[in-house]
């Protein structure tokens, strides 16, 4: 009897061992379900570049690409550090220092989710402000880029916090570091300086909370769309907001760690990039969160349906030279996003019933660039058709002639032309509400007499309004 | 035979001691990093909060107002027991502090108090808290001696502050005591900061041990400071008399300054419990 209870006890053995093996073997399963796994290494920089490989240095075009350099003199830890030498304005190799460091290799990677900030210790040769800090660019797909703007450097080391807006979306960084800095003094004529950074790495500091998105810089906008139009969420930019250690620090960053999110996505769709598509009439809110937090800022979008068609164009094609229409074939490309310091006008181009327009919102100037000079010295007008739904307003478009030499040239205290350049100002007004306007706009005043090299037309000031069928032509 | 087979399980029986005594040398171990911050077991009064929408009025009063010339340390609240200050949902007790323009003061925020309903000498005293945040931020959860209908005052009636906390040091909180002769900016304090950590992203335990000539202040599971008779400069009025319970937050203040463009409103305190625990002496 007591043999066989001795017997049991040894086959209770060895069902529990095949029973471990099998929970064992099941576990191995579903543990190859997961993402395939990158190395959490933090350090980025510690008296060497770590774990980057060989080729990993990338400067931006234009910068000086030699601004970077191992200094084993200085270091704030261990015998050296990452020096900075920010080039003069007139350094023939480059006027500003800036680079990514990305890990050598497709498919390379680190996994950052267990880290909530980019951290270092940096001064500088003086008293100073450098532009941007941050990670997540790799020259490919961008797809995480956070930076920390306007860093006040001194010339004794402090440590640096970047926080990482959501760390479990970066499973595989290869972008680890990107940093651009310019001169200081008076535009031009900027001098330069060295800085130091030094135990360069990811940390889980445990400090960074109370999360505040924003986006449309915290404002909850209205505006009024139609029906085909689009309009980037992330143009206006896209930040985090952490408190750290009690002060808040702000990062600008990318669509992809923001979720978007429509209340009537048949008025308005929104994708991952924050990319508005105006699907139908009504009244839409979109909305973001990152990593379950709503962010400030929203935007209400009333469609109101298809915009009423412009006008189709009549005259024989070969009056006209064509800037943009559907109807004829452009004679040049042009740039209807100049980016004009100061202006705040957004312009989008639409295609609303197979015909593409123009829509300027929050006009105060902008320009359309033809990537090629015009020759309209046979050609006696030009002809727009504007739409806007305000009424009593107007708006002015200035035609510039840019002479020979092929470039604009304004003089910056009044505004007019310069060099060789000529323009002729018109104001457009007399408009309709809710209809397109034809405008003729004689080729008159300075460029009578000089409209050979048509290089751009300004348009500054009015209400938000749509354009369609710009061109030249003779009577 | 038989005795073979007794040596046998003997045989069994030692692993089976030795598996034990292992499992207990781990545990062993664990127990170790833990320091023992309260002995005091037997407890005497404790609001759970479990009644979501009610504030139990058989433990807590409220003080209303901006107790300017009275309580009020110029701080910038208006105090109310409006439920848009204090309420009890989803098992804790929620203190609001809200900017809005309310009685002359740009601040709304709750303050209770046990006082005339719980009141005791000696004992543990300990909560559980999640703290707000951000620069003029000032919660406290701490004890005030009976003054007697009015016949004592402040400080010699005795302050123990189990946890005070300003929103620009989530980190750090500190526990302090006031008394005769080493009060205010003289009084006798200690801070704790939590390594890797802030009080305003998750509960905290703050709690004092009390007996006579002695308080032991402790967080979490780290007993931080203890201050007895000898700490302190004046007479230790923490001997006689009972003292009652106060809750609050605090907005501006010469302590934590006034609230900055940073400092996000409504912040609100998250308790989920009071406990009071006899003394054992």
């Amino acid at each position: 009897m007591k043999n066989i209870i001795f017997t049991y006890r040894k086959m209770t053995f060895l069902l529990g061992l095949i029973f471990t093996i099998t929970v064992s073997c099941e576990r191995e399963l579903s543990d190859e379900a997961v993402f395939a796994s990158f190395p959490a290494t933090a350090e980025i920089f510690t008296d060497t570049p770590v774990g980057l490989g060989t080729n990993f240095y990338f400067p931006y075009n234009g910068s000086k690409a030699t601004a970077w350099t191992v200094d084993n003199q200085v270091s704030y830890e261990g015998n050296a550090s990452m020096r900075f030498d920010v080039p003069n304005a007139n350094d023939p190799d480059g006027n500003f220092a800036g680079a990514i460091f990305r890990i050598d290799g497709d498919g390379s990677g680190r996994d950052l989710s267990g880290y909530d900030a980019l951290t270092f210790w940096a001064k500088a040769s003086q008293a100073v402000t450098i532009g941007e800090v941050g990670f997540g660019e790799d020259f490919g797909e961008n797809k995480f880029v956070t930076t920390r703007t306007n860093l006040d450097l001194t010339t004794n080391w402090v440590k640096y916090v970047v926080p990482i807006p959501d760390a479990s979306k970066l499973i595989q960084e290869r972008g680890l570091l990107r940093y651009a800095a310019g001169g200081i003094g008076s535009l031009g004529a900027e001098v330069g300086y060295t800085f130091w950074m030094d135990e360069v790495k990811f940390e889980k500091l445990g400090t960074v909370a109370q999360p505040q998105p924003v986006i449309l810089n915290g404002q909850d906008l209205e505006q009024q769309s139609f029906n085909g139009s689009q309009i980037d969420l992330a143009a206006s930019g896209l930040t985090q907001t952490f408190n750290v250690n009690g002060r808040n620090i702000s990062v600008n960053t990318t669509p992809a760690f923001f979720e978007f999110t429509s209340s009537n996505p048949s008025i308005a769709s929104v994708n991952e990039n924050g990319l508005i598509t105006i699907l139908g009439e009504g009244t839409a809110s979109v909305t973001a969160s990152l990593n379950g937090v709503l962010a400030q800022g929203s935007l209400e979008v009333t469609s109101s349906g298809d915009l009423a068609e412009s006008p189709v164009p009549t005259r024989p094609a070969e009056n006209v030279k064509s800037i943009f229409s559907d109807a004829y074939t452009d004679v040049t490309e042009s740039n209807f996003n100049p980016g004009f310091g100061g202006s705040s006008t957004q312009t989008a181009q639409a295609n609303l019933n197979g015909n593409s327009v123009q829509i300027y919102t929050n006009n105060n100037f902008t320009g359309i660039i033809f990537n090629n000079t015009v020759d309209a010295s046979a050609l006696s007008h030009l002809h727009v058709d504007v739409y806007t739904q305000q009424a009593s307003t107007s708006f002015e478009i200035q035609i510039r002639d840019i002479g020979a030499n092929g470039e604009i040239e304004t003089n910056v205290f009044t505004g007019f032309p310069d060099g060789d350049d000529k323009d002729f100002r018109f104001t457009v007004s007399g408009l309709t509400a809710g209809a397109w306007t034809s405008v003729e706009i004689p080729l008159s005043g300075d460029i009578a007499a000089q409209k050979n090299n048509l290089g751009a037309l300004i348009l500054v000031g009015g209400p938000d309004f749509i354009l369609d069928n710009i061109y030249f032509y003779s009577e | 035979m038989n005795n073979k087979y007794t040596y046998k399980i003997g045989m069994q029986i030692m692993v089976f001691v030795f598996c034990i005594a292992s499992f207990f040398a781990i545990s062993g171990c664990a127990t170790d990093d833990n320091q023992t911050v309260a002995t005091f077991t037997e407890l005497v009064m404790a609001d759970e909060f479990s009644v979501d929408g009610t504030i139990d009025s058989s433990i807590w009063g409220f003080d209303i107002g901006t107790g300017e010339n009275g309580w009020g340390n110029n701080e910038l609240q208006y105090y109310t027991d409006r439920p848009e200050n204090v309420t009890v949902q989803n098992g804790v007790l929620i203190i609001t502090a809200k900017e809005e323009q309310f009685n002359g003061a740009s601040y709304t925020s709750a303050r209770l108090l046990t006082r005339g309903k719980f009141e005791q000498t000696y004992g543990r005293f300990e909560a559980r808290i999640r703290l707000p945040y951000g620069k003029g931020i000032w919660p406290a959860f701490w004890l005030l001696g009976d003054d007697s209908n009015g016949s004592e005052i402040w400080p010699d009636i005795g302050e123990i502050d189990i946890m005070e906390y300003v929103g620009d040091q989530p980190s750090r909180m500190f526990g302090t005591v006031h008394g005769p002769g080493y009060s205010g900016g003289e009084s006798i304090s200690k801070g704790y900061v939590l390594e890797n950590d802030r009080f305003d992203t998750g509960f905290h335990i703050f709690g004092i041990e009390w007996g006579p000539d002695y308080i032991n202040y402790y967080v979490d599971d780290v007993l931080y400071n203890q201050i007895t008779p000898d700490d302190v400069p004046g007479e230790w009025v923490f001997n006689r008399g009972p003292f009652y319970i106060i809750l609050n937050v605090a907005v501006g203040g010469a302590l934590p300054g006034s609230p900055n463009a940073e400092t996000v409103f409504p912040q609100t305190m998250l308790v989920d419990y009071v406990r009071v625990y006899k003394t054992n002496n």
